[in-house]
């Protein structure tokens, strides 16, 4: 339930940010995106920083001294620019984090990209935390003898690590060295938990859209000269720190530690930890099959492998006598029962009339014969041709604005078929149910663009109905009576349904009497005839 | 004007955005410690005695080592935990027996303890025992510190430096 709230106030939010930045650049369809531009400008800042960084006792504070104060213009800025965008990191990571969750994106073939993704946390706040170290500040001191003692609370170390704080004395100059190297080690094994973590992602989007990095940037610089990052007074070990300007998105275990204790914080630690990597496999139980391959029709053409958003499909030599070199193979570990490949499949052909609809793909629970069925029964529901009403079929994806409210709503000319992804449904369908009659006019319908629950669900379509990948919408298909529509937002939706109706009526006033394809409640036999045929080809 | 009302809607997430990480970046203050205290950190590590002397081996018993293990004399690994106590101006501020650290118990014991206390005059007195006496204490030294507000007084144990060293600076280190 709180999920389900918690998806419900990412949509109404992202609505609002569709309409601002357009769908395209909305920020909260680019999270990870964000995350890893945030990352590059952590790097690049850093490598500037530690240029002139010093490893030493009381260089250390010195030379961060230098940067901030006199060369403020440039290495202030940077130094600024680096705090500010570790800090987005970790903003952008935790409704990352949050956001997947809410929509559910942890279960089955996605335990992995989610599991992956938890490490990735840890090594976040480990980077930033030693970041905090290099500084040699009185926060510095504080975060040091913090979280040794939160680490000789384990009691695996033969000397407790917090000793080396004690006074100066206890301090070299090559401890900074070695914190130096952990401070960039870190990052770069982040950088490689995130290249696993990315691993079962096809086409993963690890660059915002030039205009929202543009702006993100622009933020961050204007962030950076308006607040620059300063230092505490330097550490001294005869003092105990008192006040401090905690950077809460690293530092906030510290005050919990404080509130608690370390081993509470320890404890705290692993239950998230666990929870999380083993929310994949918690009631209730992923039960979508996978996509199954009929040979028998597979020609192994591989657009279902092209299009396929998990590398779930891979294609093999030919298993069978049948003339092809290759068949598509499903990996089922892989398969998140999204059917873009059924939709992809030039076999799943709903005009077939004399042999069985088996394409070469699909989902066994949603076959492409069970669609063409659906389709004839929700065609049978409208009002009877003739009317002056048009008839609308709305294909709808189950992760965009709700569909299934349309046909209930009252109005009578609205019927709905949903598979779980648009991008599964073939567009041949469109010509299907036009050319068939069984609709004036058909609305397409799925997730925002950008936010496809799927990935690809709306690019893949619109490629499809441009004609620019395979299948091809036919050209005969009539443009003007279908409408496709890419949102969340219910609103716009049923206003997108509304527009086509009264493009329909409009085009029945401009030419009554016309044919089935020309008209609304043109043809009344043949409209007939396909809803009762339609099913059975 | 939808365009402009775009353009103020991308102006406010970024300034918000902005706001978020420019607040929490350092606020709210955070106070990890009361500005009207001193902390008195009491730190060592150090090896007790050996639970069991060492005692010289037979010519039996060296027989029946190794070629390239015999020698003159076993000596048992296990340690002795190591009593320690604090006092501050008259009042027991800790007291405890370390064990031994290690799975053959024969690393050193470890005291990390921190305490908050008054700022002002104290008397300090440190006790530990790492023999293998019952009772009384193989060294003890005293100091009479000042302690300021925030101040962080720090006491060690080196045998070597002839055993507790109050803070560098301060009082000195004695031992008995």
């Amino acid at each position: 339930m709180a999920r389900r709230g918690l998806a419900a106030a990412f949509q109404w939010t992202e609505a609002r940010l569709d309409a601002a930045f357009g769908a395209r650049h909305n920020p909260l369809h680019q999270l990870g995106a964000l995350g890893f531009f945030y990352y590059w400008v952590v790097a690049v800042t850093g490598i500037y920083l530690y240029v002139f960084f010093d490893t030493g006792t009381t260089e250390a504070y010195d030379s961060v001294e230098y940067l901030t104060v006199e060369q403020w213009y440039l290495g202030g800025v940077m130094r600024s620019l680096h705090r500010y965008a570790s800090d987005g990191m970790v903003l952008m990571m935790a409704v990352h984090i949050v956001r997947e969750f809410a929509f559910g994106r942890f279960r089955g073939p996605r335990w992995f990209t989610w599991t992956t993704g938890v490490p990735v946390a840890g090594f976040v706040l480990a980077a930033g935390i030693t970041g905090y170290w290099l500084v040699w500040d009185t926060l510095a001191q504080y975060v040091a003898i913090a979280t040794s003692e939160w680490f000789d609370w384990l009691g695996i170390f033969g000397e407790r690590i917090a000793r080396n704080f004690l006074t100066p004395a206890s301090l070299d100059d090559r401890f900074f060295t070695l914190l130096m190297f952990i401070h960039i080690v870190v990052p770069l094994f982040l950088l490689l938990v995130l290249w696993i973590h990315l691993l079962r992602v096809t086409r993963p989007a690890i660059n915002p859209s030039r205009g929202l990095a543009a702006g993100t940037f622009v933020m961050l610089l204007a962030l950076s000269l308006a607040k620059p990052a300063v230092s505490h007074p330097p550490a001294d070990l005869a003092l105990v720190p008192t006040a401090l300007q905690l950077d809460w998105f690293y530092l906030f275990p510290y005050p919990l530690m404080d509130a608690t204790s370390y081993g509470a914080v320890w404890g705290m630690t692993l239950c998230v930890t666990v929870v999380l990597v083993a929310l994949p496999w918690l009631p209730p139980r992923w039960r979508a099959a996978p996509a199954v391959v009929h040979l028998e029709s597979c020609n192994g053409c591989a657009r279902c492998a092209d299009d396929c958003p998990y590398e779930a499909i891979t294609m093999r030599p030919r298993s069978d006598n049948l003339p092809f070199e290759r068949e598509a193979a499903v990996d089922p570990a892989l398969c998140t029962a999204c059917g873009i490949c059924a939709g992809a499949c030039p076999t799943a052909m709903p005009f077939r009339r004399r042999s069985a609809l088996v394409p070469g793909i699909e989902l066994p629970d949603l076959t492409i014969d069970d669609l063409r069925a659906r389709c004839a029964a929700a065609s049978a529901a409208l009002p009877a041709t003739g009317k002056r009403e048009p008839r609308i079929l709305v294909f709808g994806c189950r992760h965009g604005a709700p569909v299934e409210g349309l046909a209930s709503s009252g109005d009578g000319g609205v019927a709905v078929v949903t598979q779980p992804c648009t991008a599964g449904i073939p567009p041949s369908f469109v010509d299907y149910a036009l050319s068939r009659g069984l609709a004036d006019g058909v609305v397409v319908a799925g997730c925002a663009e950008g936010d496809c629950e799927y990935r690809f669900g709306p690019d893949w379509t619109d490629q499809r109905f441009a004609r620019r990948r395979d299948p091809y919408l036919r050209t005969r298909v009539p443009r003007d009576r279908l409408a496709v529509v890419w949102t969340a937002d219910g609103k716009a939706l049923r206003r997108a349904v509304a527009d086509l109706k009264a493009r329909l009526a409009d085009m029945t006033t401009d030419a009554p009497g016309g044919d089935a394809r020309g008209a609304v409640g043109g043809d009344a036999p043949a409209v007939a005839a396909a809803a009762s045929s339609g099913p059975h080809g | 004007m939808a365009r402009v009302l775009a353009f103020a809607g991308q102006a406010a997430v970024y300034a918000l955005t902005a706001a978020v990480l420019g607040y929490f970046a350092t606020d709210p203050a955070y106070a990890p410690f009361p500005a009207d205290k001193a902390e008195i950190v009491l730190s060592f590590s150090h090896l007790g005695q050996r639970k069991e002397a060492c005692r010289k081996l037979t010519r039996e018993e060296i027989a029946e080592l190794a070629a390239n293990m015999r020698r003159g004399e076993i000596c048992p690994r296990e340690r002795v935990p190591v009593a320690v106590e604090l006092e501050l101006s008259g009042t027991l501020l800790y007291r405890a027996e370390l064990p031994p650290t290690g799975l053959a118990r024969d690393g050193g014991a470890q005291a990390y303890e921190r305490f908050v206390v008054a700022p002002g005059a104290h008397k300090v007195v440190a006790r530990l025992r790492d023999s293998a006496a019952d009772f009384g204490f193989d060294y003890e030294a005293a100091a009479d510190v000042a302690l300021a507000a925030g101040e962080r007084f720090v006491i060690d144990f080196r045998p070597e430096f002839g055993g507790f060293l109050f803070d560098a600076g301060r009082a000195g280190a004695g031992g008995s």
